[in-house]
């Protein structure tokens, strides 16, 4: 102990510390303040980086303005935007579904999108009120294996399903969003009452329940089951991981705006403060342009949503497609439709 | 015994306060109500939050009958989770510290190890090894083996410190060993053993990782999913609320358990003597055996075998290093700010009773149980109403740390100053030190190895963390954890393999280090 009595104090010596603290922590601020079109925009993104970083390098390189990406899950992300609010940090939102930007838009957050960048999209796969596009579209189809059921026997719509010739026979996933979201969209065109018996009979009709799409496709491909209810990019991977011609499943795409063929999108809207901002247009502008568009279908056999681009071999093109005719804004609200595929029994 | 050790110093203490010292020590309260508030404003978000809602939200959401299932299976993975992690922790940390038997050294190193992987990584690895293998005894062996040292470090620590005298006496007094082990060393240990198990089992109320890769719906999976497919903050606000009262249950309940802290134990000089163990050698040796193979060996063979297989195509080296620095850049942070504002919460707790201390030291743990996503959603709330200039900048990430594990810090640096011997503050004072003075040349240098506990178990925590991380960092910062999460988003384990390595590489070395505290403790003495 030293002799003089120490004029170290707890209170000093811990404001020392505090002042040093906030000395760090002031310097260490964060300058992505954005103003328009400085050449310099903040994304977030609800897509993967391994997905999205090279397309943003390469509009880097073109455009010459510095994109700064912030990633997440997609829900997260909107719902940091939606405490964010008007301070956002953000110009444009990047998501993996309609219902995130459903959401961000029904509370105001997004500035209306210029009609020429809205043209590109066909109307169904963009926000209602203008305020976002699709980048990408993922169709729901019906995996089906040929050795077991010839193309003249498929079913025509969705409610078929729930038949007694397929009992057994059918393989869905209730837990996964892309099921869900199929759902919300019966929901939308049939009805809360007509759903839920949809759900009862398919529960009745003893439907195989999966973990996930992937294991769906697995099983059709396998005579395991005879039908599954999928995304339609499943199979591109699925072909892509074995080679050419050794996927034995089919797929079969349903019409006539059956819930059965709804396509959500990935998609993007540019937040209200940035509404001005050219840099965060131009961003948009690209991943509508032919290179965007052509990168996300080769990189995720996702169907590209304007006209420049054809999609995957053996796709049918976008507009031959007959999804429900459906707002996708309203994809944002999946509570009631969790609740009711759980008192359908499906889920436990 | 422990009775006589007490009673000089408490004499003294008492004179000391009718000689006309601060009967409160104000400068110690105001520097530890800091800390507390800032870990309670989570609160303050969702109580803003709930009110918005409305109660008949609340109520109803409350009400749902899927609510009380979803409590339900929280708790009882809580409670078989935590039983299970007291027996393993315990037993092993007696026999790592109190036995002699083959390996002990070894075991002594690698026994704390699991600390180092986060529960989401150690979910991997043993679904990659056994792919099918998920539910709720799935989620309770895995976490159970993530959380054990939380138990094996504090009953480590207090055997290490002590007195093997009181089991001299008591033998010599012809109790057998077994009335030994119930009436003095059970008591002696009871308040390492329950802090221990509040830390599991708040750990697994609030765990999403393990949870979510091994498919048990929990009530904070609930509080996750509801964000994720509705936007739904009510629910997740109002079922955080349920969270902090579950909270609040178990510091209640530690506190009962932990009863009166041990106050001026006097310092042991002696090494521990270790028991033989005799013919017990070959289980005891088979139970750390098997141990380390489920607790450490599995999730590094597997972590291990994907590295190696990623390899093969390349490893992102630059991308690892600058992800590296990252995590220790804001784990740095995080554990610097949250030991800052632990400090005079933790020896304000050692040193003082009455309502007051004890309540600002249990508040700090409201937050802890909640999950990442809402303590990260209310910072974006605080830091966006208040102190915008803060907003995704490195200090905000580091204030989300210090919310969520400043009782981390707490505990360690409040065991520390309680085991630190009162006798020399009490003399410091009588010769007239003003308290400030003794704190600053007495406490804090008995308390510097707790303190270092302290920033080591916080820092190697924010490594770890994940889901406020993605929420509060500077936007283009990277950390191992964030980019461990979006490569499994891509659900490759062979990319993702490298980054999970070099996390529970870098964790491994705090953690080493925690280890080796323990011996460090023991031969200072305290």
């Amino acid at each position: 102990m030293p002799q003089k009595p120490s004029s170290q104090s707890i209170a000093r010596f811990s404001s020392a510390c505090l002042a040093l603290t906030l000395t760090i922590v002031l310097t260490g601020c964060s300058s992505n303040e954005s103003t328009a079109g400085d050449g310099e925009i903040t994304v977030y993104s609800g897509r993967s980086e391994e997905l999205v970083e090279p397309l943003v390098e390469k509009f880097e390189r073109e455009s010459g303005t510095k994109v700064n990406v912030r990633y997440g899950e997609t829900a997260a992300m909107a719902s940091q935007l939606l405490e964010e609010g008007d301070k956002t940090k953000a110009d444009v939102f990047l998501a993996q579904d309609a219902g995130a930007l459903g959401a961000v838009a029904k509370e105001g957050l997004f500035s209306r999108l210029p009609d020429e960048l809205l043209r590109q999209v066909p109307r169904q796969y963009r926000g209602s009120s203008g305020t976002w596009v699709g980048v990408t579209g993922r169709a729901r189809v019906i995996a089906f294996n040929p050795e077991t059921v010839p193309e003249s026997k498929l079913p025509d719509d969705i409610f078929e399903i729930t038949e007694p010739q397929w009992k057994g026979r059918v393989g869905i996933a209730p837990t996964n969003a892309s099921f869900q979201s199929f759902v919300t969209a019966m929901r939308l065109t049939e009805g809360d009452e007509r759903t839920e018996k949809f759900l009862t009979d398919l529960r009745a009709n003893d439907v195989q329940i999966r973990e996930r799409n992937g294991v769906i496709l697995d099983d059709v491909d396998a005579g395991r089951l005879d039908l599954g209810l999928i995304n339609h990019y499943y199979w591109y991977e699925k072909q892509a991981e074995i080679g050419e011609d050794k996927v034995n499943a089919k797929l079969h795409f349903l019409r006539n705006g059956d819930p059965g063929a709804l396509v959500n999108v990935s998609g993007v809207g540019v937040l209200e403060q940035s509404g001005s901002d050219s840099d965060a247009r131009d961003f948009v502008s690209y991943l509508l342009s032919e290179e965007g568009q052509r990168y996300f279908a080769e990189q995720t056999y996702e169907y590209p949503l304007t006209d420049d681009v054809s999609p995957a071999d053996g796709l049918p093109r976008i507009d031959e497609l007959s999804p429900p005719d459906i707002d996708l804004d309203d994809l944002d609200s999946l509570q009631q439709t969790i609740a009711m595929i759980r008192d359908s029994g499906l889920t436990n | 015994m422990l009775h006589i050790h007490r009673l000089p110093g408490r004499r003294l203490r008492a004179r000391g306060l009718r000689r006309g010292h601060p009967r409160r020590p104000r400068g110690l309260i105001a520097l530890s109500l800091l800390g507390t508030t800032i870990a309670a404003t989570p609160l303050v978000y969702l109580v803003v939050r709930a009110r918005e809602a409305g109660w008949s939200a609340a109520v109803e959401t409350l009400a749902h009958p899927t609510t009380l299932p979803l409590l339900a299976r929280s708790l009882g993975l809580a409670t078989v989770v935590t039983v299970a992690s007291v027996f393993i922790g315990a037993a092993a940390a007696w026999l790592v510290v109190g036995a002699r038997f083959p390996g002990r050294g070894l075991f002594a190193v690698v026994a704390p190890l699991p600390l180092a992987v986060p529960s989401y990584v150690a979910a991997y690895a043993w679904v990659s090894a056994f792919p099918g293998m998920e539910g709720f005894w799935a989620a309770a062996l895995v976490l159970t083996l993530c959380c054990y040292p939380y138990v094996y470090l504090p009953v480590a620590a207090a055997l290490a410190r002590a007195d093997p005298g009181i089991d001299e006496v008591s033998r010599s007094l012809g109790a057998g060993g077994w009335r030994t082990f119930t009436r003095l060393k059970l008591p002696y240990l009871r308040p390492a053993i329950a802090s221990g198990a509040l830390l599991v089992s708040l750990y697994v109320v609030s765990d999403f990782g393990a949870v979510s890769v091994l498919r048990v719906t929990t009530f904070t999976r609930a509080i996750f999913t509801s964000l994720d497919l509705g936007f739904d903050r009510v629910t997740a606000v109002v079922l955080s609320t349920v969270l902090i009262a579950v909270t609040t249950v178990l510091v209640l309940g530690e506190t009962l358990i932990r009863g009166r802290h041990h106050n001026g134990l006097t310092p042991v000089q002696r090494n521990v003597r270790r028991a033989r163990l005799g013919s017990g050698a070959v289980p005891a040796g088979m139970f750390m055996i098997t141990l380390v193979t489920l607790a450490v060996a599995i999730p590094a063979a597997s972590i291990g075998y994907w590295t190696v297989r990623g390899a093969a195509r390349s490893v992102p080296w630059p991308d690892i290093v600058e992800a590296a620095r990252g995590s220790l850049l804001v784990s740095a942070a995080g554990a610097g700010l949250t030991v800052l504002l632990a400090l005079p919460i933790g020896v304000l707790a050692a040193r003082h009773r009455g309502t007051l201390p004890t309540l600002l030291e249990r508040v700090t743990w409201m937050s802890h149980a909640l999950p990442g996503v809402v303590v990260g959603l209310s910072l974006v709330f605080l830091s966006v109403n208040v102190v915008y200039p803060l907003y995704q900048s490195t200090s905000m990430l580091a204030v989300g740390y210090a919310v969520l594990f400043l009782p981390l810090a707490v505990g360690a640096i409040r065991v520390a100053a309680s085991h630190s011997p009162l006798i020399l503050e009490e003399t410091a004072r009588a010769l007239g030190k003003r308290p400030s003075a003794v704190f600053a040349t007495v406490t804090l240098p008995l308390a510097g190895p707790g303190v270092a506990a302290a920033a080591l178990l916080v820092f190697l925590t924010c490594m770890k963390e994940l889901p406020a991380t993605l929420l509060l960092r500077p936007t283009e910062l990277d950390t191992l954890a964030t980019s461990l999460w979006s490569q499994t988003t891509v659900a490759a384990y062979a990319s993702a393999a490298p980054f999970a390595a070099a996390l529970v590489l870098l964790a491994a070395v705090p953690t080493y280090v925690l280890s080796r505290h323990i011996g460090a403790l023991d031969n200072a003495g305290l």
